[in-house]
């Protein structure tokens, strides 16, 4: 047979949940999850010496999110964190589609990372390349093939997949570190695409005409860009994708029960390989807003400590593979990225390198915790029947 | 009705394919030879016999395929294909430069280095999916190993507690992931890779609070697992030399994790306690009817398995790289899981996939050194180079299927009745 899978099929949360108008217990789910990820690293925080409260308060100062209440701090510091945290949550919530996508059709994608680099990449070296292109153009091929390159990165699994059933999460694990050297080779010393050499090497600059606009914010001081939208109306292709398509169909159909689908004449393997090319395109993508954004070129130091796409992971779980519950959880990750980088958080209350760690502990926390849902609800209504 | 004798036809046909099968084996034969003429000792500084025993090896295995020998033909076109790239590469970097990399004692005795923690993490996951839990946090367990080893070490003042304490970190590590995986029945994937996770921002917090910006600190003799010396192997005749440069000082765990390969294949498929492990994965409900604790065998099993990898960690950091940095694992919990697809979930097998992904690791680390005067730059960055593990393990995942078969109730979880 040549579908033992060497692994057993990773099982998707519900793939489903998200067709639903309103999933209450998923979002119960989803808020008690956060809830105790949060007072678990809180209790780390604690144990470690630190005081916690003043801790989430200082990564909170630093996340703009203050601007969203009405006349509430400083108007115009705040309006420029949250342009960063909404600048994190652009690539998070492309990377938790990429995750959910695959989820939807029974996979475990584990390669956003790698979809995200081969996407940077494409961006980054075609933005540096053929200054006489127009900008608009330019824009647009650039932001294609980052999408083409995730796709292709991502469809090398589902492509083993299909053909030999080599299990997906071995092999975009595998492919998400050869993207990684791939990207020191091609942008670190004696590498092709390497503009200056030295201790941390870095690529091209990418030409001024391909920056995405500035729309809100200063375009020197880093403001909210366009690739903002681009995620956004990413949210609404995923959703039509999965419910008003042919395809969305048949990939909601293997992520049921890829037996019954086959059975019902879907061609599986085709499905597979589709689906991991799709959210590849995804995760492509987010390395186009990033590049194109904000980054204008890829420095090596930066690809050995980008875990975006390893962020999307636990966005996807959080927000339950549904377009809404994405953005939501990608917008807690941003902000939770942007609070606790050295730039915004006051290492004399906590040091952001801890922090950064902390970001890791309480997504690790949320991925356990809503992978055990049936622990979550359980608790949830023993709680409720005690009352 | 009587079983059906063989007809000349079909006699004949099998005798075909017998051939096509070694045609096929010859070239993969006669590919890897062109490869290996161009190294040390032999050295050949012509690319044209490479060149010409690569054709022909892709030749034969096209010949191959074309009578349904799939998979040895393709190996031969790809030895082949091996050969003459080989061939090309081999003369970009001058004879000393390839005789100072192709010592090959040297370089088996760090592809045994390389080996040495992907069998502790293949053991370990052994004994998981025997029991039937799926353990893709192998990677996370073992990362702990390696830092609780090192803190544990330089804490104490000693190695062997310092090693215990990995072990007891690794093992209750793995069963918190049990709580979940087993009691809980959560999906096993998505679950290991919480603690993956879990696993790097752990470590990453601690060692920061701990360590600060400076890192761990040197270890002394006392703090790092000592090496094993036999240098008396070289008193042989012959092969001593050679001997000694494989095995003559080999680090203490090495040694350890060969002992536990054999004693675990000899607990698992040879004792009584073995076969109950072995049936809990199988047929967890049938193990239930006759009486055996599923749950309690598989908190055991998997509590083992972390256990294992916690001690592949520690030699990593207190054995082998004497410090530790953030997310030092770099995927080996992964490799060490593909190694046990493909050493079919054996201890024997998996050790010989560990020390073929060793050896691709030990050679991405030597290669680049050959090529420091070349002309060609894409050589002369090592960074390709240390794409090969993970090449080489999508491609050992991928070729796999079909004759790998994990034990039935893997990642299943069992419900009580």
């Amino acid at each position: 047979m040549s579908e033992q899978a060497t692994l057993p099929p990773a099982a998707p949360l519900e793939p489903d949940a998200g067709k639903r108008r309103f999933d209450p217990q998923g979002l119960i789910v989803s808020l008690i999850t956060t809830i105790v990820a949060f007072l678990i690293a809180g209790l780390v925080v604690l144990a470690t010496g630190h005081n916690p409260i003043n801790t989430y308060r200082a990564i909170f100062n630093g996340t703009g999110l203050a601007w969203l209440i009405p006349g509430v701090g400083n108007r115009s510091n705040e309006a420029a964190n949250l342009q960063q945290t909404l600048l994190d949550t652009t690539p998070l919530i492309l990377c938790g589609l990429a995750v959910a996508f695959a989820f939807r059709c029974g996979m475990f994608n584990i390669g956003g990372q790698g979809q995200y680099f081969a996407g940077s990449y494409a961006a980054v070296i075609i933005g540096s390349s053929w200054a006489s292109i127009p900008g608009p153009a330019h824009i647009f091929l650039c932001v294609a093939c980052a999408a083409l390159a995730g796709a292709v990165w991502g469809g090398i699994a589902g492509f083993l997949k299909a053909t030999t059933g080599a299990h997906e999460v071995i092999s975009t694990i595998m492919l998400n570190w050869i993207a990684l050297w791939v990207g020191e080779y091609f942008f670190g010393l004696q590498g092709p695409f390497v503009s200056s050499g030295g201790f941390n090497p870095i690529s091209n600059d990418i030409f001024g005409n391909v920056h995405l606009p500035v729309f809100w914010g200063s375009a020197v001081l880093q403001g909210l860009d366009i690739g903002f939208f681009i995620a956004i109306g990413a949210l609404f292709v995923f959703w039509a994708l999965l419910n008003r398509t042919t395809l969305g169909f048949e990939v909601r159909a293997v992520g049921y029960n890829p037996e019954a689908a086959r059975y019902g004449g879907i061609n599986v393997k085709r499905n597979y390989l589709l689906a991991l090319a799709i959210s590849g395109s995804f995760a492509g993508l987010a390395g186009a807003t990033d590049v194109l954004g904000w980054e204008f070129h890829i420095a090596t130091s930066d690809i050995l400590v980008s875990n975006v796409g390893f962020l999307g992971i636990a966005v996807a779980l959080l927000g339950r593979n549904s377009p809404i519950g994405v953005f939501f959880a990608a917008l807690l990750f941003g902000a939770l990225t942007v609070g606790t980088s050295s730039r915004q958080l006051d290492p004399s209350v906590f040091d952001p390198q801890l922090a950064g760690n902390l970001t890791l502990i309480i997504q690790g926390l949320v991925v356990l915790f809503v992978g055990a849902d049936l622990l979550v609800l359980s608790v949830w209504k023993r709680i409720r029947r005690a009352r | 009705m009587t079983a059906a004798p063989l007809t000349p036809s079909r006699a004949a046909r099998v005798s075909e394919l017998l051939s096509a099968r070694h045609v096929a084996i010859f070239g993969i034969v006669i590919g890897l030879l062109g490869a290996w003429l161009t190294l040390p000792p032999i050295l050949t500084r012509t690319p044209t016999l490479p060149i010409l025993l690569g054709i022909l090896a892709v030749a034969a295995g096209i010949w191959a395929v074309a009578r349904e020998v799939r998979r040895l033909g393709w190996g031969a076109v790809a030895a082949g294909i091996f050969s003459i790239v080989f061939g090309l590469l081999a003369l970009q970097s001058s004879t000393s430069h390839l005789q100072s990399v192709f010592t090959w004692g040297t370089l088996l005795a760090a592809t045994l280095r390389y080996a040495t923690p992907l069998t502790f993490g293949a053991l370990g996951g052994m004994i998981s999916e025997r029991s039937g839990v799926v353990n893709i946090a192998l990677e996370g367990m073992m990362l702990m190993g390696c830092f609780f080893g090192i803190w544990g070490s330089v804490t104490t003042g000693s190695w062997e507690l310092g090693l215990l304490i990995a072990m007891a970190v690794g093992g209750l590590t793995a069963f918190v992931y049990g709580i979940f995986a087993i009691q809980f029945r959560a999906d096993q994937i998505v679950e290991g890779t919480a603690v993956n996770f879990l696993a790097v921002g752990i470590t990453g917090y601690l060692f920061i609070q701990i360590y600060g910006p400076n890192g761990t600190p040197d270890l002394s003799s006392a703090e790092s697992i000592p090496d094993v010396h036999l240098h008396f192997l070289g008193d042989i005749p012959w092969i001593g030399n050679f001997l000694d440069e494989v095995l003559g000082q080999l680090n203490l765990m090495i040694w350890l994790v060969m002992i536990l390969m054999v004693v675990l294949y000899y607990f698992v498929f040879r004792t009584s306690i073995g076969l109950r492990l072995r049936s809990v994965g199988e047929h967890p409900r049938a193990a239930d009817t006759v009486g055996i604790d599923v749950y309690r065998t598989r908190y055991l099993a998997v509590t083992a398995s972390g256990m294992l990898a916690a001690m592949g960690g520690a030699y990593l950091s207190i054995g082998f790289v004497h410090s530790f940095n953030q997310d030092m694992t770099e995927g080996r919990g992964f490799i060490a899981l593909a190694a046990l697809i493909f050493g079919k979930w054996r201890p024997f097998g998996a050790f010989a996939a560990a020390c073929l992904f060793g050896f691709s690791s030990a050679l991405a680390d030597a290669v680049p050194a050959a090529y420091t005067n070349s002309t060609v730059t894409f050589l002369q960055s090592g960074a390709l180079f240390q794409t090969l593990p993970y090449v080489l393990t999508l491609v050992a995942v991928a070729g796999v299927i079909g004759r790998s078969v994990a034990p039935a109730a893997d990642g299943k979880p069992y419900v009580k009745q």
